[in-house]
């Protein structure tokens, strides 16, 4: 039933923040971000081998677990809360996504097995300079040699893309837009780590210069599959969204009850109490947007072209608002490189502006809600 | 055995065939409905329910809806001072007026506002004084729905000034016809007049009246105001389709069969359409329509006000089917089911907000020249009430932040001081007028 978590799924969610809150406090957040891999293989390969989460989307017979929208949501949104350092989205949202929307079995057999079990890190690398996500008008280039492609050109914000073993990379093939898979250590490739708001999750560009690569799926066929993708990523990333505010808005509460001005806690103050009753009514509606949205995807309904922007667009904006509001209402400590605040602002400000800004999200609705598109 | 949404849809399917008969007189089948308990299913077993959850209760509606059954007459009686008697008063005025409200003899009021007391309703001046076996009431409430049409009134009144405001307040069940009771119009910003005055010159009221203990009123008004909150907001969709004419003043409205009844109130329904209130829960459509009419759907900043309309809403939906869900599920529910009200006045703005936007300069006009036949002016000037009533935006967030995130109460020297020696509204100390 729609918005009722089963047992299972309440355990997952308190085992990962268990997990989390002894592998991924403040400290070591802090000392992942300062490092240019970003991310602890050790604590990588314990996500795997302990809690499985990075095949949670993968089919059973592809070595994962076979679990769906609702499991992911509940995943990201821990992983949210607690700024988890590691190559998670990249991985096991958009790359296993982008493989199985790819309808590529070959490929599937070959990948995601070493994917799911901790074993490759992976990427989808569909923005260029310009940072759009979307497969018109790319600069990128695909061409047949032998018995595979070569592929020309840039791509640009790539998560975790100066790390991954695997670059599922779109080009322009002479059949259209289409998926290749590019090895991390390909002749031609050069990778750099770009300088990045949020420090807690990195991005690189790519320059590609002859690199050899392998078609995944049919030539023609990237547009679908990564409208799609993005689709599913745009709702675990709502979710992982929801996890963030939740944290900025238990901070600024706990904040208010001990902080004394003017002889009493700050929170006893009708200005800062309706700061929080109303992040509480951004929190909790970004919640249930997430939720909708994740529920809609696990039931294949139609709605979810429509409501995956919806609960992105909401969320991107509830996290901003909760993670400016924590640092206002913790004043000036809010406002020190100490604090925590400042890496909240920062992720929230940062993935408001990935996968489609709040204003390109609720343009897609529009054209659902007010041009009637055909929703599929 | 614990009833389940299958039995309890078998039990009233079959209670329906057996009772329900569209050639009874009104009056007589609001009667059999009444004592059977399924007027009322959430209300104790003992008083005219049947003891059952909301979501079972759900159930029940769904069944007597189908078949086109009314329920009893709707209105803040069966709302909030049915539930708050059968919390809080005696068995003798349970007696007295439950079954009273159910088959329609008694229309209610609510006599909580005053001039002086709209937030802080603990301010109230209305004085009760004890004289006999009754008491005397003056002084004067406003924003009372349904006053002129009312026969009994839920009354806060001041029992005693000498204590702290909280604890001087005493809960009265008053009759309303009665010569020391003037109902007047208040006529709203919108033009309409869908409230009242009500002026209390030496009413009197019994002192079995009191619903609860003397001077106790104010924990007894707590918790109508839980159940007129949980009504506002989220419209939860729970009950009776079409409800039964009632009240005093309106009996003979009784005598007409139920089918006369129910055709006469669909008539009605496709006459007068589903009115403004209806038109913001209506969403987006009209805005869309209009848009396209005035050749404003291209136009990028109406398209993400309308899509922003469109997810304010669709959030406080969502939120309230989540925490149903928690509460099917046996659960309770979350933060989320004490936001439905702050976010209904949001959704109410963004309406406002995006049809103005939509309009341009047709938004200047009203009535039959004014863009959706008028409705769309009357909804911009009726937006800023959802916003006031059932307790403003400002008091919702100081509940929500006190009673969900636990935030400490503003210090109110108010709360301690006797009530003579309060400052009371735009008024003098309320001692010196007594």
């Amino acid at each position: 039933m729609i918005f009722a978590f089963t047992d299972e799924q309440r355990e997952l969610a308190a085992t990962l923040r268990r997990f989390l809150q002894d592998k991924s406090p403040s400290s070591e957040v802090r000392r992942l971000m300062g490092t240019p891999e970003g991310y602890d293989p050790q604590t990588w390969a314990q996500l795997a081998g302990q809690l499985g989460v990075q095949g949670l989307v993968v089919p059973e017979k592809y070595g994962g677990s076979g679990a769906g929208p609702v499991e992911l949501a509940i995943v990201c949104e821990e992983m949210g809360r607690a700024l988890l350092c590691a190559p998670y989205f990249s991985t096991a949202v958009l790359a296993a996504h982008a493989l199985l929307a790819s309808g590529d079995q070959g490929a599937a057999e070959e990948f995601l097995p070493a994917l799911a079990e901790g074993g490759t890190i992976a990427t989808l690398a569909v923005c260029e300079d310009s940072g759009a996500w979307t497969t018109d008008g790319l600069q990128t280039t695909a061409r047949r040699s032998g018995d595979g492609y070569v592929l020309d050109g840039h791509k640009s914000f790539v998560l975790d893309g100066h790390t991954a073993d695997l670059l599922l990379v779109v080009a322009q093939a002479e059949g259209g837009p289409s998926l290749f898979a590019v090895a991390g250590d390909a002749g031609g490739l050069s990778r750099r780590l770009l300088e990045t708001l949020d420090m807690t999750r990195k991005q690189a560009a790519l320059a590609l210069d002859g690199v050899p690569a392998r078609l995944i799926g049919a030539e023609g066929s990237a547009e679908d599959a990564v409208r799609r993708t993005l689709r599913l990523a745009a709702v675990a990333l709502a979710a992982e969204q929801v996890g963030g505010a939740q944290r900025c808005l238990d901070m600024s509460v706990e904040y208010a009850k001990i902080r004394m001005q003017f002889g009493r806690p700050i929170g006893s103050f009708q200005a800062i109490k309706h700061m929080c009753a109303d992040l509480l009514l951004e929190v909790e509606s970004a919640r249930s947007a997430a939720y909708y949205a994740a529920w809609a995807a696990e039931e294949g309904s139609d709605e979810l072209p429509l409501v995956s922007s919806v609960a992105k667009a909401f969320c991107s904006e509830a996290y901003f608002r909760a993670a400016a509001d924590n640092i206002q209402i913790h004043g000036g400590i809010g406002f020190t490189w100490e604090h925590d605040a400042h890496l909240y602002y920062r992720r929230a400000k940062s993935a408001e502006l990935m996968l489609g800004t709040p204003e390109e999200h609720r343009e897609i609705a529009a054209t659902y809600l007010i041009d009637g598109a055909a929703r599929a | 055995m614990e009833a389940t949404a299958s039995s309890v849809r078998r039990e009233a399917r079959d209670w329906i065939e057996e009772n329900f008969d569209p050639q009874l007189s009104v009056r007589a089948w609001l009667e059999r409905l009444a004592d059977s308990g399924w007027a009322a299913p959430v209300w104790p077993a003992g008083w005219y329910g049947r003891g059952l959850a909301p979501d079972l209760a759900v159930v029940v509606y769904e069944e007597f809806n189908r078949v086109d059954a009314p329920g009893p007459p709707a209105g803040l009686g069966i709302m909030l001072a049915a539930p708050t008697i059968i919390a809080n008063g005696s068995d003798d005025l349970k007696r007295q007026f439950i079954r009273a409200m159910l088959v329609g003899d008694h229309l209610w009021c609510q006599l909580f506002s005053e001039p002086g007391a709209g937030s802080d309703l603990a301010g109230l001046q209305t004085k009760a004084e004890r004289d006999g076996d009754e008491y005397i009431v003056n002084g004067q409430k406003v924003w009372t729905s349904g006053g002129q049409i009312a026969d009994y009134g839920m009354l806060l009144a001041r029992t005693n000034p000498d204590v702290p405001k909280h604890r001087g307040i005493s809960y009265f069940a008053l009759p309303m016809n009665q010569p020391g009771v003037e109902v007047r119009p208040l006529i709203q910003m919108t033009g309409d007049s869908g409230f009242s005055e009500v002026f209390f010159s030496d009413a009197r009221v019994p002192a079995s009246a009191i619903i609860g203990e003397l001077n106790g009123g104010w924990g007894v008004a707590q918790s109508t105001l839980g159940f007129e909150r949980t009504s506002l907001g989220t419209a939860s969709g729970l009950g009776f389709r079409f409800s039964a004419p009632g009240g005093s003043r309106f009996l003979r409205e009784q005598e007409v069969s139920v089918g006369e009844f129910i055709a006469a109130a669909k008539t009605n329904a496709r006459r007068f359409g589903t009115g403004a209130t209806a038109m913001t829960a209506g969403g987006i459509v009209p805005l869309v329509t209009l848009a396209a009419e005035f050749g404003r759907d291209r136009d990028l900043e109406v398209r993400q006000q309308i899509v922003r309309l469109y997810t304010l809403a669709s959030a406080n939906s969502w939120n309230g089917q989540r925490a149903s869900a928690a509460v099917k599920a046996g659960g309770r529910a979350g933060p989320e089911a004490s936001l439905g009200k702050l976010m209904a006045s949001r959704v109410a703005r963004q309406w406002r907000d995006t049809a103005s936007l939509v309009a341009g300069p047709q938004g200047m006009l009203a009535g039959e020249d004014g863009p959706l036949g008028g409705r769309l002016a009357s909804q911009l000037l009726a937006t800023p009430g959802p916003s006031i009533y059932g307790g403003s935006d400002q008091i919702q967030r100081n509940i929500i932040s006190e009673r969900v995130l636990g935030l400490p109460r503003e210090a109110d020297p108010s709360r301690t001081m006797p009530f003579r020696e309060l400052r009371v509204g735009t008024q003098a100390a309320a001692g010196e007028q007594s």
